[in-house]
């Protein structure tokens, strides 16, 4: 087959806008079913404490309530909130999806009220009485795998969730072997996702045809369904999820929440379709969080820089239950401790440990920034220990271009990939070498400078089933209706990342009509067959690869009974640019043309099924590696620690791109939320659980002005493990930036001895780092 | 209490309690869904609409605050099919993905481009301080505002 | 996200609302712009029986220059002030102030008597309010009485505003001779309020500094005047030895000093020196 790339690899505005821009789309909360009931949950204001009595009386009296429900009345109903994360030893508690008994964080759901509208709802919530007896709480995560710490799950032991090794190589010679030894203790503060729109669900149950449709909110409308199935004890083929506008996930909502299970349990109480809206504090307090990690990074180097070993010693803090992938993540950073460089021995011990706080699970990156983050700030600190450039430094351990496939002593084997390459051209685009003598100038004047290089690699694409906990392949089918229409059923469920465009960009170019013609439809699981959905940055390399392949398919199949109507054989015709084109006559046959033959199906051949379609289930050989370099130049306020981000650049490397539009917004959202890691946020706690942060007047989401203008570029290493060659960029930008500007900081501030400061760089801390 | 409130030009009458906040009056009660709500501190702005041609956060003003006045919503924003120059820009310079924001997003810009015509960068980026957008980074937002102010300043 | 339910009346003169408010007593609470009472009582964090809402009531909001008066009506919005004309000739502190609260949607609803009355202490207006010697006029049904902005603010949360009173006007005395002024702020990341707010108010005699008004907030739990700041610069040159040693006391007038996650008491209080120095540096500049 062969094509013009008419739509592949161009800056397409997206199909998605049209409804977007004027308001005119459907998130959960814009779905209107006429009697809609909208439920309100309690939720604990303590971080622990035993529930001695619950009083709902009052609340079912209120006007408008038609039910109140505590953890009595699911227990034996629904099932648990469920894990899929599966480690040697993992100790699961139990996650009833209202509290029973005890609650474990603040913001634990107590009690349902459903009422006729939500602001009945909202009143009769406050006439619940819940009579608490407090709890001592674990808040701090290393204290809690002490042996004298309380015991959250008492039926668990202790609060050891699991401990987890991963590396491989002979990791005490090394260090025996090593010049020096340079050791960092580094803490990935506790961060929260922060979709705009918060997660909300709608259930309407049909009791003659014992169906429940749930709408919700979610990144895996297909797992969802198998899991909300589960806890229900329900068919999974009669629970329909449909997952209308999603407003954001960054891996918040490739999960299975309480509310989820409970409102699908309540709509087949009540009779009535139930809502449930969650609000930015219940966000805050009961979407899950991410990273979370406090450990000691260690590595063994020669003198000339040469990396040996690397040790890395972590406490994952979880919270207090597993939402779907809590343990996992930590393992994702296991795998990505090598960075770009060649370092023969890699170790890595993880203790994850339950604390009275929100579960933990993937955000944006999910494991990889950690890893990405402790190599790069390592590398810097190595750098300025051995007094070498940081570049330079990175230089001597690339792994290099022709060293691919790689494997590295996490085990994993990285695909492509051009390290040198990427950073050439960041270095280019800044001037590295004029910076380095600005920078020396600024320092002779009393002026505080930094640049900070962060070359990264991360794995995505996710992934090969037999490394995923619920299957790592992707569904596509393409269907071509009788009017040439094309209808394309996708597994993955985008929600920002364009695929409705970037997937009929695809499908154009290889069946060779009109981009328009092609509809993408996702996120409903009646409609669309079984998908794994979005996240790990798999959409396009994952699910644009099943695309590719059903799209094949279907021009195989067109191709027969375009050889069966042309007279010819199927060998001797050649389908380009929308057209079977060589038989001997000369005639042709468009797509369209075969579509309508295939459906009136006159004249087709003896084996060949009517209709026009094709389904492929794409299993992914390996992982995906996007790389790339970030720099950040920096200079601070020496009497009030302000930052001021003087360039911003970011080449990546994400291998071909279908959309670079959309590659750009994507990099563009990445470097922004990494960059709110480094300098703005954090999910703070205080010694009894309390949630500091529980609004956004106190977790700082960036806003335009907190943000630089961003210098992007890009290096291109198709990868070979799907056929379009795109590796994923959904969390490349997060991945790479959050190290870049952490180390333009420290740079800045090796002048005054300073080594090292934990995330977020508040001003304060780097006033106190230049003034004590 | 009864009041008249004309949103996007259509007068509606609605007899409503006086707690119910505009938001709710345009979401829930007039059925225009376009306004979202995205917190509950007046911070992340997705709920922005103009009221008597003012931006404002719906979320923060009470319907019975609104009697009589003028509202303009997204989904009034666009004439008679054709896109706003504000519109425009963001489809043309991406200036969404997820689309959550997008609404308030628009409204408050072309509130700020109806002070300042010809906003410099700095301008944009201080002048949409009332609004959050998490998947963006915002550049593309800016790029968006700067194409609709050259539009309109063209015509 | 959703308030309780309360009772609302909409007065149409300040004499129907100081009747209100005489009526209803501490089970009521003025509504002006919103912008504080809205977002906690969504939050229940207040539940308040009766409001009455001074919205409706026409000839609270204005800004008039009366010979040496700025007279700016309590429901002027902060926006409305950051735009005036009268108000960036007569007192630019003003308009600088007003254009730093919040972002443009608040702007446009936020009033200044609301913050005022608020009394947040992380508001920016009461730091121009000290430094402009503005005086408020409060009305209730025993009658009127003015309050000197340097005798207002109580504690947080706090001011001298009487259950039943009613703040009507805001009157700003205007300089006889043109002043130069500043307001700097160090928004908080998250919400944009102060963490720090320095007012300045510069009267200068040629190279000589005349007299200087500070007001300050973000620091203490109630926003302060910086007296001994201001009696350390009056009559100086302003020269950057003499500035320096006169910011070092710009945390000497505060009642005490808070501290929170985004910025601990000795780094406000740091900061309230390096922008004092700063914002009077700034006003100096525009002389
Ligand atoms: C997102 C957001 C960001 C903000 N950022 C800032 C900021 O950066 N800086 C800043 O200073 N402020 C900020 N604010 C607060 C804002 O400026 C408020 O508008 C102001 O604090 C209160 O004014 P209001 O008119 O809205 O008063 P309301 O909320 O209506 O009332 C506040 C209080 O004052 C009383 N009151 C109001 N008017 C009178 C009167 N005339 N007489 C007697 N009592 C009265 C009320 O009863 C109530 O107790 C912000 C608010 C929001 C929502
Ligand atoms: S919903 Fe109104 S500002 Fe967030
Ligand atoms: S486009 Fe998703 S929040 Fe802005």
């Amino acid at each position: 087959m062969s094509f013009l790339a008419k739509y592949m690899g161009q800056r397409v505005k997206r199909t998605e806008d049209p409804r977007l821009i004027q308001g005119i789309g459907h998130y959960v909360d814009d779905i209107k079913l006429a009697d809609t009931l909208h439920v309100v949950i309690l939720r604990s204001q303590y971080a622990h404490a035993r529930i001695n009595s619950i009083d709902t009386s009052a609340a079912k009296a209120a006007p408008g309530v038609v039910a109140v429900y505590t953890g009595e009345d699911v227990a034996g109903k629904v099932g648990n909130v469920p894990c899929a994360g599966a480690l040697p030893g993992l100790k699961v508690p139990k996650m009833p999806v209202l509290a029973q008994g005890k609650v474990f964080f603040v913001g634990h759901p107590v009690a349902a009220v459903v009422a006729t509208d939500k602001y009945k709802a909202r009143d009769a919530a406050d006439l619940i009485e819940v009579d608490y007896d407090p709890l001592d709480v674990v808040s701090d995560g290393e204290a809690a795998a002490k042996p004298d710490s309380p015991v959250i799950h008492e039926d668990l032991g202790d609060n050891i969730a699991f401990q987890h090794s991963a590396g491989s190589g002979d990791v005490d010679a090394a260090f025996a072997a090593a010049d020096r030894i340079v050791t960092q203790r580094l803490n990935h503060q506790r961060l929260a996702p922060i979709s705009i729109e918060p997660r909300g669900v709608l259930a309407q149950y049909f009791r003659g045809e014992e169906q429940l449709n749930l709408w919700s909110s979610t990144q895996i409308p297909h797992l969802l369904r198998t899991q909300v199935a589960i806890m229900l004890g329900m068919a999974e083929n009669k629970l329909r999820v449909i997952t209308p506008e999603v407003g954001g996930g960054f891996g918040c909502k490739l999960n299975v929440y309480a509310e989820e299970a409970l409102l699908g349990w309540i709509a087949m109480k009540v009779g009535k379709p139930v809502k449930w809206i969650e609000g930015r504090r219940e966000n805050l307090q009961c979407t899950i969080h991410g990273r979370s990690q406090v450990g000691t990074v260690e590595v063994a180097v020669k003198n000339d820089g040469t990396l040996l070993g690397l040790k890395y010693n972590v406490t994952a803090d979880l919270g207090a239950y597993h939402q779907l992938l809590t343990p996992a993540i930590p393992t994702l950073t296991g795998l990505m401790l090598a960075g770009c460089y060649k370092i023969p021995a890699i170790q890595m011990n993880c203790t994850g440990v339950f604390t009275n706080k929100m579960a933990t699970d993937a955000y944006r990156g999910a494991g990889r920034p950690e890893a990405t983050y402790l190599v790069e700030r390592i590398m810097d600190r190595v750098a300025q220990e051995l007094n070498m450039d940081p570049i330079e430094l990175r230089q001597k351990n690339f792994i290099q271009a022709n060293e691919f496939p790689y494997t590295t002593a996490c085990g994993v084997t990285y695909d492509s990939g051009d390290y040198e390459a990427a950073l050439a051209k960041a270095m280019e685009l800044v001037d590295y070498k004029k910076l380095r003598e600005e920078q020396s100038a600024a320092r002779a004047a009393g002026r505080v400078m930094g640049i900070g290089v962060s070359t990264y690699v991360e794995i995505c694409g996710m992934g090969p089933s037999g490394a995923m906990p619920a299957g790592g392949w992707e569904s596509a089918t393409v269907r071509v209706e009788p009017t040439g229409k094309v209808t394309v059923l996708t597994g993955i469920s985008p929600h920002g990342q364009g695929e409705e465009t970037s997937f009929a960009q695809i499908v154009g170019d290889m069946l060779g009509i009109d981009m328009n013609d092609v509809l993408v439809i996702h996120g409903d699981t009646s409609i669309v067959q079984y998908g794994i959905g979005t996240f790990g940055s798999r959409g396009l390399a994952v699910g644009g690869a099943a695309l590719v392949c059903a799209t094949e398919k279907v021009v195989k199949k067109a191709k027969a009974l375009a050889a069966h109507l042309l007279g010819t054989g199927a060998d001797s015709l050649s389908f380009e640019n929308g057209k079977f084109v060589g038989a001997p006559d000369d005639r042709t046959l468009t797509i369209q043309e075969v579509a309508l033959a295939a459906h009136t199906a006159a004249s087709i051949p003896e084996d060949f099924e009517p209709g026009l379609s094709a389904q492929h289930f794409f299993e992914p050989k390996n992982f995906t590696y996007p790389s790339g370099t970030h720099i950040c130049v920096v200079e601070l306020d020496k009497d009030t620690g302000d930052i001021d981000i003087k360039r911003y650049v970011a080449v990546d490397d994400c291998g071909n791109q279908i959309n670079p539009l959309i590659v750009q917004g994507q990099v563009h959202g990445g470097i922004a939320q990494g960059l709110a890691q480094a300098l703005y946020e954090e999910v703070v706690y205080d010694e009894n659980g309390q949630l500091i942060t529980g609004e956004l007047m106190d977790y700082a989401v960036p806003k335009a002005f907190q943000v630089p203008h961003y210098e992007l570029d890009h290096a291109v290493t198709p990868t070979p493990v799907n056929p379009l060659g795109a590796k994923g960029v959904g969390e490349a930008g997060t991945i790479g930036s959050t190290p870049s500007i952490a180390n333009a900081v420290l740079d800045a501030l090796a002048p005054f001895g300073v080594q090292h400061i934990d995330l977020p760089l508040r001003p304060e801390k780097l006033w106190r780092a230049m003034n004590s | 209490m009864k009041i008249n409130v004309t949103i996007n030009g259509q007068a509606h009458e609605a007899d409503v309690e006086p707690r119910l906040l505009l938001v709710h009056l345009i979401r829930d009660v007039v059925g225009l869904t376009g306004t979202h709500v995205g917190c509950e501190t007046s911070i992340c702005g997705a709920c922005t609409v103009h009221l008597n041609g003012r931006a404002v956060k719906s979320c923060t003003v009470l319907a019975v605050q609104a009697n009589g006045a003028e509202v303009t919503t997204i989904e009034g924003l666009a004439n008679n099919g054709q896109l706003h120059a504000v519109q425009e820009g963001f489809w043309e310079c991406h200036g969404l993905q997820c689309g959550y924001c997008t609404p308030g997003m628009i409204m408050a810009s072309c509130a700020l481009l109806k002070d300042n015509p010809n906003p410099s960068e700095g301008e944009i980026r201080h002048g949409l301080e009332g609004n959050l957008c998490r998947c963006t980074g915002y550049q593309n937002i800016v790029e968006s505002v700067k194409y609709a102010a050259n539009k309109l300043q063209g015509a | 996200m959703i308030p309780a339910n309360f009772d609302y009346h909409t007065p149409k003169t300040v004499a129907e609302a100081i009747g209100l408010l005489a009526e209803h007593g501490e089970d009521c609470k003025v509504l002006a712009g919103g912008h504080s009472l809205i977002p906690a009582m969504k939050l229940r964090l207040t539940q308040i029986p009766v409001l009455v809402d001074i919205g409706r009531i026409s000839d609270l909001s204005h800004i008039k220059v009366d010979g040496s008066t700025i007279r700016i009506g309590a429901m002027t919005t902060h926006g409305a002030i950051a735009a005036s004309a009268d108000i960036k000739q007569h007192c630019p502190l003003l308009a600088e102030c007003g254009a730093q609260v919040g972002d443009q949607q608040v702007r446009n609803r936020g009033t200044f008597g609301g913050s005022l009355v608020h009394a947040d202490p992380a508001a920016d207006w009461p730091a121009a309010a000290l430094a402009l010697n503005a005086e408020l006029v409060l009305q209730s049904a025993s009658g009127e009485r003015v309050v000197k902005a340097s005798d207002f603010f109580v504690d947080m949360l706090t001011t001298d505003v009487q259950p039943g009173e009613l703040l009507t006007e805001i009157r700003i005395p205007v300089p006889a001779q043109p002043m130069a002024s500043a307001y700097l702020k160090v928004p908080q990341a998250a919400s944009g309020f102060a963490i720090v707010g320095v007012a300045v108010q510069l009267e200068m005699d040629g190279s000589t500094c005349k007299a200087v008004g500070i007001g300050i907030t973000g620091l203490a739990p109630k926003a302060y005047r910086a007296t001994a700041v201001e009696a350390a610069l009056a009559g100086t040159t302003l020269d950057d030895a003499t500035l320096s040693a006169a910011a070092a006391k710009a945390d000497a007038d505060a009642s005490d000093a808070m501290g929170d996650i985004h910025a601990s008491e000795d780094y406000r209080r740091h900061l309230t020196r390096v922008y004092a120095k700063r914002a009077v540096q700034t006003a100096a500049g525009r002389v």
